[in-house]
C-alpha cells in the first residue's frame, strides 16, 4: 500500500517537475532562504544538536550553497525527509536541493528526472563482524544470518553478492540503523550489513568497538552527492561548482582560515580565478566575484568538512580512502576553475 | 441442691478473631494462599515479578543523569559500578529533553506552548468537569481554538480574529435569517457566506489591518514544531475536532436522506478502509504535487486535517453504535412528545447515545493519540522522529532504550489520565440501580 503510493507519486513527480523548474535562483533570492533536504538524522552526515542547529557533513553542502547563494551560511531551512519522502520533496519544489547521502544511480538520474550535480561521498557497502566469530573475509560467511534493512539497495547487492558467490545466508529484516545495532548486539545476526560509512559509525556506538571487524569486501559503488531537479541548468551549475568550489579550494590549500589573506597574496592564477580578484567566473554564474569564498569560508574546504564531521578526530573515524583528493590516490577530481 | 451449675450463666466476652483470618495476613490466606493451586500461582506470580523487577528497578534508579555523551556515561558507570551492564544513561535524557518536549521551538517561546497547555485544561474544565466549574468559562472554550492558533504560531493578530468572524457572521445568519427562509437555507446561505468570506475576503482585509494596525507576536513557522509538544497539537486537534464531525456523521448515516446517507457512508467506508500512514502519505507526497508550485500548504496543517479526517470516521462508527444501541422506544417516545428532529437528537438521543459510547470514544481518543507518532514516518520531527535524529548526533549514537522508556513515560501520563477519566465520568453518569 505505502509503496504505490510513492510510486504513484514518483509518476506524477515528472509532470510537476516541469512545472516547477524555472528560476529556482530567482526563487532562492527571493525567499532569502535555500530550502535543503537532509536526512531526519544520520550520524556525522546530518543530526540536529541539543539546540536544534544541524551539523553535518551532508549539511556543509547546503550551508556553502546558501553561502554562495545568499551570503549567509545560516540562511537555510533544513527539510528533513525521510527514504520514502526525499525524491517527491525535490520534485515538488518543497526543497531546492537534496543533500542527503543520496547514491547517484542510472535510473535516479534519468527515470526520476534529477541532476546529480557530482559527489561529495564515495561510500560501498560493507560488512561487519564481531572479532570472535573469527571471519576474515566476507567469503566465508556462508549460511550466516546477516541483519540488514529492508526496501534499500543494500539488500539487492547483498543477494547478487552472495549468489554471485554461491553462498548462502538468512536475512534479518530490520528497519532502521538503531534497531540494527540493538539486534546485531544482541546476537540476533552474525553480521550486520551496510553502508560502510554507516557500519563505521555503529562500530564507533558500541562499548567495545575493538570486539568487531570490517570485512575487507565492499560489494557495491554508492556515489553519493546532491542533486537538484532536472531542467533548471542554471540553479544545477550554481550547486555543481558549489561543491567543486570546496573540493578545489583543498587541492589548492585554500582553508577557511586563510581564504582572506590567500586572496589577495597568492600568485596562482587559478586560485585567483576561485576567489574571484581574477576574472568574472562568479558572474558567469549569475552570482558576485565572492560566491566561492563565502562558499569555503562557511565551513572550510572539502577536507576541512570531512575532518571536522566524520574524519579520524571524530569518533565516526573514516579514513578518506576513495574521498581523498586525485593527487593523494582518491577519488576527488573537481574540474578546472577557468 | 449445690450452687453449682452445669451451664453458663454469663456471656463470655468477645473474643478477637483468630490472627490468621483477619489483617494482612488472612487478606492473604483468603486471596493468595487459597488452595495449594493458587498458592503455587501466587508463588510462581511473585517470582516472575521479582524478576522483572530486579532487573528494571536497578537501570532505572542507578543510573547516570550528569553525562554529555554516551561514552561519558559508560565512563561513569564503570567508575561507580564496575559495569556498564543493566544501567540506564539518562544522561541524554537531561541534555535533551526541552527538545523531546518541544521540539525546535524557539527557547525563549517555550512559554507559548506551556500558556496554550494551561488554557486548555481550563477551557476543558467547563466541559469535563460540568458540574463543577461555572459555564461562564465556555467563553473561553469557544475562543481558545483561535486563542490556541494565534499563541502556538504567533504572527498578527487579526488572522485568528478574522477566522472567528466568520463563525461569528455563519452564526448571526443562522439565528436571524431562520426565521425569514427556514432552517434548511438560512444554514446554507450562513455556511456559504463564511466560506466566502474566508476564501475571498479575509485574506485582503487581513493584510490591510495589519498593516494598519501591526499588532502581533513574533511568528514561529511550522518547521519548528516538534517534540511531545506536537503529539499534543495534533492528538487536541483531532479529538476536538473529530467528535462534532463523528456525531454528524453518525446521524448522516442513520438519516433517511439519500444523498446524506451515501455521502455518510461513502465517507466512513473509505477513511476505514485505508490506513492511516496511507493517508499521512497523501498529506505530505500526493498533495505536495497536484497543487500548484509554490503553493504553501502547511505540512502541519495537512497532517491535522487528515488525523482528523481518520478518526472522524472511526468516532463516527462509535456513537452509531450507541445509537443502535437506544431501544427503539426512546425515538418513539421523543416524536410522541413533538419534538422535532434536532430537539429529539439534543435532548433525548444524544446524551444516551453518548453516554453509552463513552469507553468505545476514549479508545478512539487514545488511540489517535498514539497514532500521532505515525508522521515521523513523513519526516516530521515528533517524539519519535526526534528520538532518532538524537541517536544521530555522535554524542548519544548507540543509546536506545532510554529514550524509549521516556517516549513511553510521557505517553503513559496522558493515555492514563484519558481513561482514569473516562471512569470517572461513566460513575457520574450511571443512571441505572445496580
Amino acid at each position: 500500500m505505502n509503496k504505490s503510493v510513492v510510486f504513484g507519486a514518483l509518476t506524477v513527480a515528472g509532470l510537476a517537475a516541469s512545472a516547477a523548474a524555472a528560476g529556482t535562483m530567482d526563487d532562492v533570492k527571493a525567499r532569502g532562504t535555500l530550502n535543503c533536504g537532509v536526512t531526519t538524522g544520520l550520524v556525522g552526515f546530518a543530526a540536529p544538536d541539543a539546540n536544534g542547529e544541524w551539523n553535518g557533513f551532508d549539511v556543509s553542502v547546503c550551508r556553502a550553497v546558501a553561502a554562495a547563494v545568499l551570503g549567509d551560511a545560516s540562511a537555510v531551512t533544513f527539510v528533513p525527509t525521510t527514504g520514502k519522502t526525499r525524491f517527491t520533496a525535490l520534485a515538488s519544489g518543497e526543497i531546492d536541493l537534496l543533500a542527503r547521502n543520496t547514491t547517484w544511480t542510472f535510473s535516479r538520474d534519468v527515470d526520476l528526472k534529477f541532476t546529480f550535480v557530482g559527489v561529495n561521498y564515495y561510500d560501498g557497502q560493507g560488512f561487519m563482524v564481531p572479532k570472535e566469530l573469527g571471519v576474515s573475509s566476507a567469503k566465508d560467511l556462508d549460511g550466516a544470518t546477516v541483519c540488514i534493512q529492508t526496501g534499500t539497495t543494500t539488500e539487492l547487492n547483498l543477494a547478487d553478492f552472495f549468489r554471485t558467490n554461491n553462498i548462502s545466508y538468512e536475512p534479518v529484516p530490520i528497519e532502521t540503523n538503531a534497531e540494527a545495532q540493538q539486534q546485531y548486539l544482541a546476537g540476533a545476526c552474525d553480521v550486520y550489513t551496510t553502508d560502510a560509512s554507516g557500519l563505521a559509525a555503529t562500530r564507533a556506538s558500541f562499548e567495545d568497538p575493538a570486539g568487531h571487524a570490517l570485512l575487507p569486501e565492499i560489494i557495491s559503488k554508492e556515489p553519493l552527492g546532491p542533486l537538484v531537479r532536472h531542467g533548471d541548468n542554471e540553479w544545477g551549475d550554481v550547486v555543481r561548482w558549489t561543491l567543486n568550489a570546496i573540493i578545489t579550494a583543498e587541492e589548492l590549500g585554500v582553508t577557511s582560515a586563510n581564504v582572506a589573506e590567500i586572496a589577495s597574496s597568492t600568485d596562482n592564477p587559478e586560485i585567483k580565478r576561485l576567489l574571484g580578484s581574477e576574472g568574472t567566473l562568479g558572474e558567469m554564474l549569475g552570482l558576485d566575484a565572492e560566491w566561492a569564498k563565502r562558499a569555503i569560508m562557511a565551513g572550510g574546504n572539502y577536507g576541512e568538512i570531512f575532518a571536522k564531521n566524520i574524519g579520524e578526530e571524530t569518533p565516526i573515524g573514516l579514513a578518506r580512502g576513495l574521498n581523498a583528493q586525485w593527487t593523494e590516490g582518491g577519488l576527488l577530481y573537481s574540474p578546472p576553475f577557468r | 441442691m449445690s450452687d453449682v451449675s452445669f451451664v453458663r450463666t454469663e456471656m463470655l466476652p468477645e473474643k478477637a478473631p483468630p490472627a490468621s483470618e483477619v489483617g494482612v495476613i488472612g487478606w492473604a490466606r483468603h486471596n493468595l494462599f487459597s488452595g495449594w493451586f493458587n498458592s503455587a500461582l501466587t508463588i510462581v506470580s511473585i517470582a516472575a515479578i521479582y524478576y522483572v523487577l530486579s532487573g528494571v528497578f536497578p537501570w532505572v534508579f542507578q543510573s547516570v543523569w550528569n553525562a554529555d555523551s554516551l561514552g561519558e556515561c559508560r565512563e561513569i558507570m564503570k567508575a561507580t559500578w564496575g559495569s556498564t551492564h543493566g544501567h540506564a544513561c539518562w544522561g541524554v535524557i537531561n541534555d535533551r529533553w526541552e527538545q523531546l518536549l518541544f521540539g525546535f521551538y524557539p527557547s525563549e517561546l517555550y512559554w507559548r506552548p506551556i500558556v496554550s497547555l494551561i488554557l486548555l485544561l481550563a477551557a476543558l474544565s467547563p466541559i469535563l468537569f460540568a458540574d463543577r466549574v461555572s459555564p461562564k468559562m465556555l467563553i473561553l472554550t469557544t475562543a481558545y481554538p483561535f486563542l490556541m492558533v494565534f499563541l502556538m504560531w504567533g504572527g498578527t493578530i487579526w488572522g485568528p480574529l478574522s477566522a472567528a468572524f466568520g463563525f461569528v457572521i455563519a452564526y448571526l445568519i443562522i439565528k436571524y435569517a431562520t426565521e425569514a427562509v427556514g432552517e434548511l437555507f438560512a444554514m446554507i446561505a450562513g455556511v456559504a457566506v463564511a466560506v466566502i468570506w474566508w476564501l475571498l475576503l479575509s485574506g485582503p482585509i487581513v493584510e490591510a489591518l495589519s498593516s494598519a494596525m501591526p499588532i502581533g507576536i513574533e511568528a514561529v513557522a511550522s518547521r519548528k514544531f516538534g517534540g511531545f509538544m506536537l503529539a499534543i497539537l495534533l492528538g487536541v486537534v483531532a479529538i476536538g475536532v473529530s467528535l462534532p464531525i463523528g456525531i454528524v456523521l453518525a446521524l448522516g448515516r442513520q438519516s433517511d436522506l439519500l444523498i446524506v446517507k451515501a455521502l455518510c457512508v461513502g465517507f466512513i467506508e473509505f477513511i476505514r478502509g485505508v490506513p492511516l500512514i496511507t493517508l499521512l502519505f497523501v498529506a505530505s507526497l500526493l498533495l505536495n504535487i497536484f497543487l500548484p508550485p509554490g503553493t504553501n500548504f502547511d505540512i502541519i496543517l495537512r497532517v491535522m486535517i487528515m488525523m482528523t479526517l481518520f478518526s472522524a470516521a472511526y468516532m463516527a462508527e462509535v456513537i452509531r453504535g450507541g445509537l443502535a444501541a437506544l431501544p427503539r422506544g426512546q425515538y418513539e417516545g421523543a416524536d410522541s412528545l413533538g419534538l422535532d428532529y434536532w430537539q429529539a437528537q439534543r435532548l433525548i438521543i444524544m446524551p444516551q447515545a453518548l453516554k453509552i459510547s463513552i469507553p468505545g470514544i476514549v479508545s478512539t481518543f487514545i488511540g489517535i493519540f498514539k497514532d500521532t507518532t505515525l508522521v515521523s514516518i513523513i519526516g516530521l520531527f515528533d517524539v519519535i522522529g526526534l528520538a532518532s535524529a538524537i541517536r544521530a548526533d555522535t554524542a548519544w549514537n548507540g543509546i536506545y532504550w532510554e529514550l524509549f522508556a521516556f517516549i513511553a513515560f510521557l505517553f503513559f501520563i496522558v493515555c492514563f489520565s484519558m481513561s482514569r477519566y473516562s471512569m470517572y465520568l461513566e460513575r457520574k453518569l450511571q443512571t441505572g440501580h445496580h
